[in-house]
């Protein structure tokens, strides 16, 4: 056997290994660093029609921990996590803000009303405008709120129990402590 | 029910592909002809199951049945019919639907053409044809499965993204995965030679006609795409350098190395394991280029919805295949017989170059999309790798290539007269020159890289069309002889001069729109008048029309010249309700000399309206030229020397002194 004829599995072998790592310890969709640690972007926005009060940038700085979620009833990927949002609401475990995106106001409460309220507060981003100060590029999104109203990360996708256990829950300890 | 039949049938599939897999590759091991021959039965009962599945899935978005959690996602009760059915390869899982299918029906194509193949080979072939199925197939029933239900099923499906409701992008992915299917043929002719450990003309012949399909495909494929990126994305440009593309690229150029290797094992019997080896990579980079897409580990505007399962499942799947076939090449391959040899300037040593030359090409794009996943696990570093570095690499590497594509041709087998051949060239490097000296003389300020770019133009199509007047010797004897000549040449040669030409327009359109292209952005109010590249652009206003499924802005425009009567361009700026999305439909104007290409944008609340003016002169010829590179390999493929099923043994020989002939020619 000789060995130049080695080399390309050889130069795999080194992609291989690259990738699983890559696989399992980065996320190229990681929010950017610049949004984390920074105030929310300013806000103001009317409720979805009968469900709480509004949504503004004040409204997030509540003195504790609050997941901001980004829903739409035209999105089917949200309702893979509503049910786990209902759940954490009756649990009590965090309050959870509904961030209604690029929606009809008719659909978006006919959506709640037949999937159940997960949401303390609701805000109607109609148009998307807010949707792009915080840099939302996919619905369901997810932003973990500190108490005095700052991004600390990002969820793109439907938040499962696991990432929550793996993402959520430390910064919820770190904070209650 | 639809749903529950094409669950089962798929099932039914990877049964039959696991059987397909192991019975013919121990039936050849033992000699035993039934075990052999079951591969037949094997490829025809799985394509007939695949086929089954998808149209199963087809159905579902024909009648829009939500209940399939695919339909819901993907397809909206109102969408018009044409996108209701690309709808079922529009997404990840219908998307492998596709591959797997492809893959199914090119395995039953060599069970039924390949009567003249030796049985262990053909059996051996199918059998890792049917392997590569069971990865496919697995991976469909495990991780991403077309066929799931949803409870409760939704009153409407979510719509397709409105970007994607184009007939380009309709036909983009099917084309582009006949391509990327099509190098697994030449992939497990490659498998079973290493097995065999032998590889005869024969072999190539067979690898030939698969490489240069799959390479036609991904010729066209690759251009649909980046059409569509050029009208739809509305940025005006037409390829950037973002990891799906290289994905695709990568075993394009690949191909395109590994079709001129095979000419070489066909005609001379050497660069055997080399032409192997090319074969494993680039299915390999097909492989690759779906993993990247879709196991998340890579960002991109191209990428579907990624789930860690299936980056799991592609990346063991993608070790197997391509680590074990690698490492069978890397035990094997020493045990190969070398073939004839030849001296560095000759025909051969040409398509080496060629060969050197593309994959040293494909390596740096290969790094340069791999490189943020290096650095990010390194240093931790986000970074993205854009077009700078893959033109400052890729550039300098084209260039020789394009040089020596001239050449190439008319150095002789064995060894060439180099001197002979440039003193036979000297007429295009002449031509050429006085090309970059004409344009360098009306306008001295051209880049110049536009001169290289135009100049190698010149060199390639007169350089192309002189060896093609040679080996018909025209203008050397009288005009019938010089026709007899034509049409007694096989239609590779025609081919290859077809292709070569293709690849000189490219070169034209990417060099002329780049260093030439002019615009105007900026806010215009309704009739204003701007002149973009000799062209006077008026603005007649915009307004709000309804389509089917969105409103729109619509901004008219007039372009004229002064002396021919204007064209209107109305580009419009839709919104869709569902999902609710923006997009931008550019108003082109194609034309051999330019398009003129204008986006209208958001009114600026004063009257005014934000727009973007382009005028891009030859780009069409990119597209031109990539589908001129099409019928130059498909014209190569209709040579009957490599036609499917028209060689029998008598028909054989008849075809080896044919390409003595052409060898010597």
């Amino acid at each position: 056997m000789r060995i130049r004829f080695l080399i390309p599995v050889v130069t795999f072998v080194g992609i291989a290994v690259m990738m699983w790592y890559a696989l399992f310890n980065l996320n190229p969709t990681e929010i950017p660093t610049e949004l984390v640690s920074r105030p929310a972007p300013e806000f103001s926005l009317e409720p979805v029609p009968g469900y709480g009060p509004g949504l503004a940038q004040q409204d997030l700085a509540t003195g504790k921990v609050i997941l901001l979620n980004v829903f739409a009833s035209w999105c089917v990927a949200c309702m893979a996590e509503h049910p786990f949002f209902m759940e954490l609401k009756a649990q009590d475990t965090v309050d959870i803000f509904g961030l209604n995106y690029k929606d009809t106001p008719d659909g978006a409460a006919k959506w709640l009303a037949r999937h159940g309220n997960p949401y303390k507060r609701t805000g109607m981003d109609l148009k998307g405008r807010v949707g792009i100060d915080f840099g939302v590029y996919g619905v369901p999104e997810t932003f973990v709120i500190s108490p005095d109203g700052k991004i600390l990360d990002k969820i793109i996708g439907p938040v499962s129990p696991d990432m929550f256990e793996s993402r959520i829950r430390p910064l919820l300890n770190e904070a209650g402590s | 029910m639809v749903a529950e039949i094409g669950q089962f049938v798929l099932i039914l599939a990877l049964i039959t592909a696991i059987f397909q897999g192991v019975f013919p590759l121990i039936g050849a091991a033992r000699n035993s002809q039934p075990m052999m021959r079951f591969a037949n039965n094997a490829a025809f009962v799985q394509f007939a199951a695949i086929t089954g599945a998808f149209i199963c899935l087809t159905v579902g978005y024909i009648t829009s049945d939500f209940s399939i959690l695919n339909v819901a996602n993907n397809s909206h009760s109102l969408k018009p019919m044409l996108y209701k059915i690309s709808g079922v390869w529009g997404n990840h899982e219908g998307s492998l639907l596709l591959w797997s299918w492809i893959l199914a029906l090119f395995g039953l194509a060599v069970a039924v053409f390949g009567r003249n193949l030796p049985d262990s080979l053909k059996a051996r072939v199918l059998s890792v044809q049917g392997l590569v199925g069971v990865g496919f197939l697995m991976f469909i029933l495990f991780t991403s499965n077309p066929f799931e239900r949803i409870d409760p099923a939704p009153l409407d499906g979510s719509g397709l993204n409105p970007l994607l409701q184009d007939p380009g992008l309709a036909f983009h992915p099917p084309f582009l995965y006949l391509g990327y299917v099509g190098l697994s043929i030449t992939f497990s002719f490659a498998i079973a030679a290493l097995i065999e450990g032998k590889v005869d003309p024969a072999w190539a012949r067979w690898v030939r006609p698969w490489t240069l399909a799959a390479w036609g495909f991904l010729t066209i494929g690759i251009a649909l795409g980046s059409w569509w990126a050029y009208y739809e994305l509305g940025w005006g440009g037409w390829w950037f350098w973002d990891p799906v593309e290289n994905a695709s690229f990568m075993p394009w150029l690949a191909a395109t190395a590994l079709l001129h290797s095979a000419i070489v094992v066909e005609k001379r019997d050497a660069l055997k394991n080399w032409t192997i080896l090319l074969a494993i990579v680039a299915f390999s980079l097909s492989l690759l280029g779906t993993f990247l897409v879709r196991s998340g580990v890579l960002n991109s505007v191209h990428a579907f919805a990624t789930d860690p399962a299936r980056g799991v499942f592609i990346l063991m799947f993608l070790i197997v295949v391509i680590g074990g076939s690698l490492l069978l090449y890397g035990i094997r391959a020493p045990m190969m017989k070398g073939g004839g040899l030849f001296a560095p300037i000759s025909r051969e040593g040409a398509l080496v170059l060629n060969n050197l030359l593309l994959s040293t090409a494909t390596a740096t794009i290969l790094l340069g999309t791999l490189y943020p996943i290096f650095l990010d696990a390194i240093t931790g570093a986000k970074v993205s790798v854009g077009p700078p570095y893959f033109e400052a690499t890729f550039i300098p590497l084209a260039i020789p290539l394009i040089i020596a594509m001239a050449f190439g041709p008319f150095l002789a087998w064995k060894r060439g007269d180099l001197a002979g051949v440039v003193s036979r060239l000297k007429f295009a490097l002449l031509l050429s020159l006085l090309l970059v000296g004409v344009i360098w003389w009306q306008q001295t300020d051209t880049p110049i890289m536009a001169l290289v770019g135009l100049g190698l133009f010149g060199w390639l199509v007169i350089g192309s069309l002189l060896e093609w007047t040679e080996r018909i010797k025209l203008f050397r004897g009288p005009l019938s002889a010089s026709w007899r000549r034509m049409t007694q040449l096989p239609r590779s040669a025609h081919g290859m001069t077809v292709a070569h030409i293709g690849v000189a327009l490219v070169i034209l359109g990417i060099t002329a729109s780049e260093t030439w292209q002019t615009e105007h952005l900026g806010v215009m109010r309704p009739g204003e008048i701007v002149s973009v590249g000799g062209y006077d652009f008026r603005f007649d206003g915009a307004e709000t029309v309804a389509g089917p499924n969105y409103d729109a802005v619509r901004g008219t425009f007039l372009a004229s010249t002064g002396i021919e009567k204007g064209v209107y361009l109305y580009p419009e700026q839709r919104r869709y309700s569902d999902p609710p999305m923006e997009t931008t439909e550019a108003a082109i104007r194609p034309m051999l000399s330019a398009d003129l290409y204008a986006v209208i944008g958001e009114e600026d609340g004063k009257g005014g309206y934000a727009v973007r003016i382009y005028h891009k002169p030859f780009i069409s010829w990119i597209w031109i030229g990539a589908f001129v590179m099409f019928l130059g390999g498909a014209l190569s493929l209709s040579d009957r020397r490599l036609r499917l099923g028209a060689a029998r043994r008598a028909r054989q020989q008849e075809a080896a002194v044919k390409s003595l002939e052409g060898a010597k020619g």
